[in-house]
């Protein structure tokens, strides 16, 4: 069977209206939000703050922690169970991965980089937009970072290669799902997750895909931080 | 956080006003927006001042209680999230977050804002089920009220979703609302020394004596109270803590009847 038309009509390489805002939580020291579609994410940063308790510190280098979280109401169907979830454990790991190689922890020993992501209303590429989100709130609170990091979910649903799932792509039968970060600058890939069944060929290609999309997505960052950079300046 | 001393703080409210310059019991300013998230059944965000919180609305059908058999259920959680300030940390919900939800509960279940015999489908089977939920995005002061505030604008923002039996469409909504019957809302007054307040800053909230929250129906009637704080008080300043209620929850329910 042949994929002819998306279900909201897109074109196969295109993204979703996305929307990016720089400094949308005022307790924290750095935060972002990221709306891909209907999907959205809230991240903050806090830190880089002393560790506790103790023991976990390291006089080597600080450590990140992610803490992704969608809010109960914001799934597709019946109500989340709020709390953690093994679902949840393993976002929370390759966020992680995605984020670490563009930042320099070694600047802060002992200390702890918590990154908090919150999506109040989810359609598919949540780990992808809390990455996105994340990478501005790190730049925004400060963080020594050497890159920026995008990031978007491609897939495969019946014959074609498609951008930025939506849920009822992603949800599809025979289809695959294929969460891809790039850091923009050196087109390294930090997050590469699939479930489905494709050839290498489809990846290589989808690989390709993800990084033109990623760079239009890295655009929309830098000009959320450089506008939030605008602001800072004024006050 | 900022901190003051207590000195300056009752020196503030002798002279009338907040730290920000606001009168005692004035509110900051309040926005509040209704259909924020499509996922859930109803929803509302709410800004007061700088606190921000989205509550959403779920619906779903479950078995009744044993002891109301032909009454849908009712059921508020309220997360304090990491992401909302420094102090909230990761983990299952602690004192603060429970009494949050229970004094939410308690103002909309006493006031029967819903009413809970619509939502019998089949006696001792089946009913709907009413899931509220509060997620903070930052804190700083006034999460009852706000809370509170939120939660009836989402109940009055909620639809029911398709069904056949027991089984949920959530995918098809129906123009159906939710049947609300009274609009409670809370108030929270803060006695600092001889002074009582409303909406506390931060800095404020962590010299009071103790706090009292009242919901109070659109007829005006008391539905709900909880004191909090560790300072006792005396019936006059209950009293005066009940007038200042009334005269400040009418103002608070206009923000989510329009």
């Amino acid at each position: 069977m042949a994929y002819e038309k998306r279900f909201d009509e897109r074109g196969f390489d295109e993204l979703r209206p996305i929307e990016a805002k720089v400094g949308v939580v005022k307790n924290a020291s750095g935060s972002a939000l990221f709306k891909i579609g209907k999907t959205v994410a809230i991240a903050a940063v806090y830190g880089p703050r002393e560790l506790h308790p103790k023991f976990l510190q390291n006089p080597q280098t600080g450590i990140l922690r992610i803490n992704y979280n969608m809010m109960p109401f914001s799934g597709h169907g019946e109500r989340v169970r709020p709390g953690g979830s093994r679902r949840s454990k393993e976002i929370n790991m390759v966020i992680q991965n995605a984020l670490l190689p563009v930042i320099n922890l070694k600047e802060y020993p002992n200390a702890v980089v918590d990154v908090y992501v919150e999506l109040p209303q989810t359609d598919a590429g949540t780990r992808c937009a809390a990455i996105v989100a994340a990478a501005m709130a790190l730049a925004d609170a400060g963080v020594m970072m050497k890159d920026l990091v995008s990031a978007v979910a491609v897939g495969k649903v019946e014959d074609k290669i498609v951008v930025d799932l939506i849920y009822e792509e992603d949800s599809y039968e025979h289809g695959s799902d294929v969460p891809i970060a790039i850091l923009p600058n050196s087109g390294k890939v930090s997050l590469l997750q699939m479930d489905g069944d494709i050839t290498p060929e489809d990846l290589q290609l989808m690989i390709a895909k993800a990084k033109i999309a990623c760079q239009k997505i890295y655009d929309v960052q830098k000009a959320a931080l450089k506008e939030r950079f605008k602001k800072t300046q004024g006050d | 956080m900022t901190h003051t001393t207590r000195e300056n703080l009752l020196a503030s409210f002798k002279a009338g006003v907040h730290l920000d310059g606001r009168k005692l019991t004035e509110y900051r300013s309040i926005t509040v927006r209704k259909s924020v998230t499509r996922s859930a059944e109803g929803s509302a965000h709410i800004l007061l001042g700088e606190t921000e919180l989205y509550v959403g609305v779920k619906l779903g059908i479950e078995k009744p209680y044993p002891d109301t058999p032909e009454q849908g259920n009712l059921m508020v959680n309220a997360e304090l999230r990491p992401i909302s300030c420094e102090k909230f940390e990761v983990g299952p919900p602690g004192d603060e977050a429970v009494e949050l939800a229970r004094v939410v509960d308690r103002g909309i279940r006493e006031s029967h804002a819903i009413d809970t015999h619509a939502l019998c489908i089949t006696p001792r089977e089946a009913v709907w089920s009413v899931m509220i939920d509060v997620c903070t995005v930052n804190a700083t002061g006034g999460l009852i009220d706000a809370s509170g505030l939120a939660a009836l604008a989402a109940l009055l923002d909620t639809t029911f979703p398709k069904n056949t039996d027991t089984i949920v469409h959530y995918e098809e909504r129906t123009d159906k609302a939710l049947p609300i019957d009274s609009y409670p809302v809370p108030v929270t007054v803060y006695k600092f020394g001889e002074y009582l307040v409303v909406d506390p800053l931060p800095e404020e909230e962590e010299h009071a004596d103790a706090r009292l929250t009242i919901a109070m129906t659109e007829r005006n009637t008391i539905c709900a109270l909880q004191k909090g704080g560790v300072s006792p008080l005396t019936a006059d300043e209950i009293l005066a803590m009940i007038d200042i209620a009334l005269k400040r929850a009418p103002e608070l329910r206009k923000h989510v009847l329009r």
